[in-house]
C-alpha cells in the first residue's frame, strides 16, 4: 500500500542483516584507509576511488560535485540494496559505512535521485568469511517457507471467493471473502514488498493514486467488498474483478519465494504488521463495509508471532526480559481476541460495527503493549 | 553509551553554549539543579529556558514558578504486576530526571542501533529545558490495586457530585496522573508522549489535556493572567514564597496522615466548557457582575486597585468572588495552577474552549469540595459547565539521585 516506505525499510533491513553479520565489532579498528572508497558524484558521472577493497566494514564517503541533489547505492550484483544513502545536496559531503563479504557489488550514483543510476562495478576480496547465526539461517529459510505456504494456501480460498461472484451468489460471496484474505494478511509486509501486485489486490478506494479514476482503476478485494456490501449486488464488472483478482494473486504466489527476507526484515515486519492492525483494523478503516476487520486483525498478529517465534531463539539470548515481555504481550492479545469470536478453532468474529468505543480502546491498548517492545525485536536479533 | 551527550549536541551542551546557562549545566551534569525552587528566589535564574530542580521535599510543578504551557495525563494501569508497576515508577522518575534537565531519554534520539526505533522520540532536540515541570499523581481507584487498600488516604474519595455537573467519563478519573508544564509546549508534549512510551504494556493513556496561557501564577507577576473570559485570574493566589500559606493550604502535614504523603498534596483537575459565544454576547455590566470585579484593572466591587482587599458585601450574591473567596468558604484557600484550552471546535461551530481547572491542596474536603459546594449558586454558572473531572494524590518530591516517584508509598519501609 505504501511502496515508497516499505523499499525503504526493505533497503535498510538489508544493510542491519549485513551489519549483524558481523556484529559491527570492527567499527572502531578500522584505520586503514583501504576500506575508505571516494564516491564523486556529478550529474553525469559516478567515479570510485577504487574498485577492489577488502571485506569488511567499508566506508563510502561520498561527494556531489553536480548541481542535483542525488543519492549513491551499494548494491549486490541482482540489484538488492546493501546499503544507500539518499538527498545528497549539490555541494555535500556523506558518509555511510557497511558491512560487506567477499564478492562483486556495484557502487551506483542516482542524479535526481531517479532511475537506474550511473553504476561501477566493485569487488570486495579476501577477507574474514563473514559467518552468522545458522539459526537465523534457519528462521529466514523457515519463514520463507511460511510465506510460500501461506500464498498456496490462499489461492483456492481466493477462487472459491472469486467463484462465488462469478456465479452472483452474494451470499456465498460474503461468506468467502475474509477468508480468502487471511493468508494475504499474515504476510503482509512480504506481499506488500512487491510493490506492483499491492495496489492490484489490496488497495483501498481513498488509497488510489492522483488521476487514477475509482470506476476503471480500482481493483481488488475492497472494490468487491463495496460491491458486496454497500450495493449488494454483484455486476459484470464486479465478476470481471474478480478473475483479475485470482490473475493478481497467481502473480504473488510465483513469486513471493524470490523475496528478499532477513532477520531483521522479518523482525521489522513484525512490528510493521502490528503498524498495519494500529492504523487501519483497530479504527475499522480497512473493512469499512464488511466490518471483518477483526479477522484482519487475528491474521495479522498470527503473522507477527510466526516471525516472532521463529527469531526468538536468538532474541532470548541477547534480551531475555524483551522476549519474557513479548510472550506475555501476545498472549493478552492473543486472549482478548479470543474474546470476539465464539469458537477459536474458526475465523468467525464479531463484526467491528458491533465493537464499541471502549472495547475498540481496550484493543488499540493491547496493540500499543505489544508493539512497543516488538519494535525492538530487530535490536535483539542483531545484537 | 550511558551518556548520548558525549556524541551529540544535547539539550544541555546547547544550553551551556548559552553562556548564561553555563552554570546551570554543569549543575546538571552532577545530577543536582537547583535553581529556581519554591522557598529560593523564584524569579532568580528562571528565565524561559532554564532548568527547573527535579529533586527536593516537594515536586517540582506545584509551588514552582508557573509555565505557559501545559500537557497533562492521566493514566489507567494495565498490569496486576506490583514489581512491574514500581519498574515503571523508576524508569519514569529517570526519564523525568532527565528531560526536565533538558536532557533526552535513554541513549537518546539518534546515534544508536539503525534498525532499531530510538530510545528518545527526537522532537526536543536542541530545544532548552524550559522550565519542564513533570509531577505525578495517584488517584483513589489505584488504590483498589496491588494491595495498596490499607494506604489510601481518607481524603483521597472520588469526587461527590456536583450542580451542574455534566461529566464526560473519558474526560474524568484516572489510577495516575502526569503534570507536564513548560515553557515550550513541543517539550511538554514531548515529556508525556516520552513516558506514555515508556508505559506501554503497563500503564495506558486515559485522556490528555493540552493547555495554554496560565490562568493564574505562582509567583508576584507584574501582571496577573487572563482567563478566556477575559479577566483576571489568580489575583489572591499562593505564591511559591509564602512558605507559611504553603505550610497551611497546600502541603501534606505529617499529622495529616498517611506518613507516605507527608510533604505531598492533593490535587483537583476539572476541565471547565466555557460558553464562549453567549459570554461575548453578555454585556460589559453583567460580565463585571458575574465576577465581582472589572474587567479592566481587575479591582474588587467598590474598590479601585487589583490588589486591594474585596468587599464582600458590595458584590452580588451570586458573584463568583463573592462565593470563591476563603471569608466565604471558612478560610478554605487553593493553590491553583490551571491553564487555559482550546481544542478546536465542537461540530457546531462553537469554540471548544475553557479553563483546565487545576488546583493542589492540603484536603480536598475542606478545600475544592468546600469552595465548589459553595459556588452551586455562582453567576458563572450560567456561562459554564464542568465536564472533566480527577482527583489525585500527589506524593512529596524525589529527593536525590537513589529516590524514585511513589517511594514512600511502595516502599515496606517507608
Amino acid at each position: 500500500m505504501r511502496p515508497a516506505r516499505l523499499t525503504l525499510l526493505t533497503a535498510v533491513a538489508t544493510a542491519a542483516a549485513l551489519a549483524a553479520v558481523t556484529g559491527c565489532t570492527e567499527k572502531g579498528a578500522d584505520a586503514d584507509g583501504d576500506r575508505v572508497i571516494g564516491v564523486t558524484a556529478t550529474d553525469d558521472t559516478c567515479e570510485v576511488s577504487t574498485k577492489e577493497f577488502p571485506a569488511g566494514h567499508v566506508e563510502l564517503a561520498i561527494e556531489n560535485k553536480g548541481s542535483k541533489v542525488t543519492e549513491v547505492y551499494l548494491l549486490f550484483p541482482d540489484d538488492r540494496v546493501v546499503t544507500e544513502r539518499e538527498n545528497i545536496g549539490p555541494g555535500t559531503r556523506q558518509r555511510v559505512t557497511a558491512e560487506v563479504k567477499a564478492g562483486d557489488y556495484r557502487i551506483a550514483c542516482k542524479p535526481g535521485m531517479r532511475g537506474k543510476g550511473i553504476r561501477q562495478d566493485v569487488k570486495a576480496t579476501g577477507g574474514k568469511a563473514v559467518k552468522r547465526d545458522p539459526r537465523l539461517d534457519e528462521a529466514v529459510a523457515a519463514y520463507r517457507a511460511y510465506v510460500q505456504a501461506q500464498a498456496d494456501e490462499t489461492l483456492p480460498k481466493a477462487e472459491a471467493f472469486a467463484k462465488a461472484v462469478q456465479d452472483g451468489d452474494v451470499e456465498a460471496a460474503r461468506k468467502a471473502y475474509a477468508p480468502s484474505r487471511i493468508g494475504w494478511e499474515r504476510t503482509e509486509p512480504v506481499a506488500e514488498s512487491f510493490g506492483d501486485i499491492d495496489p492490484k489486490v489490496d488497495v483501498r478506494e481513498d488509497g488510489l493514486e492522483d488521476g487514477q479514476d475509482p470506476a476503471t482503476d480500482w481493483t481488488g478485494w475492497h472494490r468487491l467488498e463495496k460491491a458486496l456490501w454497500q450495493d449488494g449486488k454483484i455486476g459484470d464488472r464486479e465478476k470481471e474483478l474478480a478473475g483479475r483478482l485470482i490473475t493478481d494473486l497467481t502473480d504473488w504466489q510465483k513469486r513471493v519465494g524470490t523475496a528478499d527476507i532477513t532477520p531483521t526484515s522479518m523482525a521489522n515486519g513484525a512490528k510493521e504488521l502490528l503498524d498495519e492492525v494500529a492504523t487501519g483494523k483497530v479504527t475499522g478503516e480497512e473493512e469499512r463495509y464488511s466490518h471483518t476487520d477483526l479477522v484482519d486483525f487475528k491474521a495479522n498478529v498470527e503473522g507477527a508471532e510466526k516471525s516472532y517465534a521463529l527469531l526468538k531463539p536468538v532474541a532470548r539470548e541477547n534480551d531475555p526480559a524483551l522476549t519474557r515481555n513479548l510472550d506475555k504481550q501476545f498472549a493478552a492479545l492473543d486472549a482478548l481476541l479470543d474474546e470476539y469470536r465464539p469458537d477459536t478453532t474458526s475465523y468467525e468474529f464479531t463484526p467491528y460495527d458491533k465493537v464499541g468505543k471502549a472495547d475498540r480502546k481496550e484493543l488499540s491498548d493491547a496493540v500499543n503493549a505489544l508493539a512497543e517492545p516488538l519494535s525492538r525485536l530487530a535490536a535483539a536479533v542483531v545484537k | 553509551m550511558t551518556d548520548g551527550n558525549a556524541q551529540t549536541p544535547s539539550r544541555r551542551a546547547l544550553l551551556g553554549w548559552g553562556g548564561a546557562g553555563l552554570a546551570l549545566g554543569a549543575a546538571a551534569a552532577g545530577g543536582a539543579v537547583a535553581v529556581a525552587r519554591a522557598g529560593d528566589e523564584p524569579d532568580a535564574g528562571a528565565g524561559a529556558g532554564a532548568a527547573v530542580a527535579f529533586h527536593g521535599a516537594h515536586q517540582a510543578g506545584i509551588a514552582t514558578p508557573v509555565q505557559d504551557r501545559l500537557h497533562f495525563a492521566a493514566f489507567d494501569v494495565t498490569t496486576d504486576d506490583r514489581a512491574e508497576f514500581v519498574a515503571l515508577l523508576k524508569e519514569w522518575t529517570e526519564a523525568a530526571r532527565r528531560m526536565t534537565a533538558g536532557r533526552p531519554v535513554g541513549e537518546g534520539a539518534h546515534g544508536g542501533l539503525p534498525e532499531a526505533p530510538p530510545d528518545d522520540t527526537g522532537e526536543a532536540l536542541g530545544l532548552e529545558p524550559s522550565r519542564l515541570t513533570l509531577t505525578i499523581g495517584f488517584g483513589p481507584s489505584l488504590f483498589d490495586r496491588f494491595d495498596l487498600a490499607g494506604r489510601r488516604p481518607e481524603a483521597l474519595e472520588e469526587l461527590p457530585r456536583f450542580a451542574g455537573d455534566n461529566l464526560d467519563r473519558d474526560r474524568s478519573g484516572g489510577d495516575l496522573c502526569v503534570q507536564a508544564c513548560a515553557d515550550d509546549p513541543q517539550v511538554a508534549v514531548h515529556a508525556v508522549r516520552n513516558l506514555a512510551r515508556i508505559g506501554f504494556g503497563r500503564v495506558v493513556v486515559r485522556w490528555s489535556q493540552l493547555g495554554f496561557g496560565k490562568t493564574s501564577s505562582t509567583t508576584a507577576d507584574t501582571q496577573t493572567p487572563r482567563n478566556l473570559f477575559g479577566f483576571k485570574d489568580g489575583t489572591r493566589n499562593i505564591s511559591g514564597a509564602e512558605t507559611d500559606r504553603l505550610d497551611k493550604h497546600v502541603w501534606v502535614g505529617k499529622k495529616d496522615g498517611p506518613d507516605w504523603l507527608a510533604g505531598g498534596s492533593y490535587l483537583v483537575a476539572r476541565r471547565i466548557r466555557m460558553h464562549i459565544e453567549t459570554w461575548d454576547r453578555t454585556s460589559l455590566q453583567e460580565q463585571e457582575d458575574v465576577f465581582g470585579r472589572d474587567k479592566g484593572e481587575g479591582a474588587p466591587v467598590g474598590r479601585t486597585k487589583e490588589r486591594d482587599e474585596p468587599f464582600l458585601k458590595a458584590m452580588k450574591p451570586d458573584a463568583h468572588v463573592r462565593l470563591a473567596h476563603p471569608d466565604a468558604n471558612a478560610g478554605a484557600t487553593l493553590l491553583r495552577r490551571g491553564y487555559s484550552f482550546t481544542d478546536g471546535t465542537d461540530g457546531l461551530g462553537r469554540l471548544d474552549a475553557g479553563l483546565f481547572f487545576l488546583a493542589y491542596q492540603r484536603d480536598p474536603r475542606t478545600g475544592f469540595i468546600r469552595v465548589q459546594r459553595n459556588l452551586a449558586q455562582d453567576a458563572l454558572n450560567e456561562y459554564i459547565q464542568h465536564v472533566g473531572s480527577a482527583l489525585f494524590a500527589v506524593p512529596p518530591g524525589v529527593r536525590d539521585q537513589g529516590d524514585w516517584w511513589g517511594r514512600t508509598l511502595f516502599s515496606q519501609e517507608a
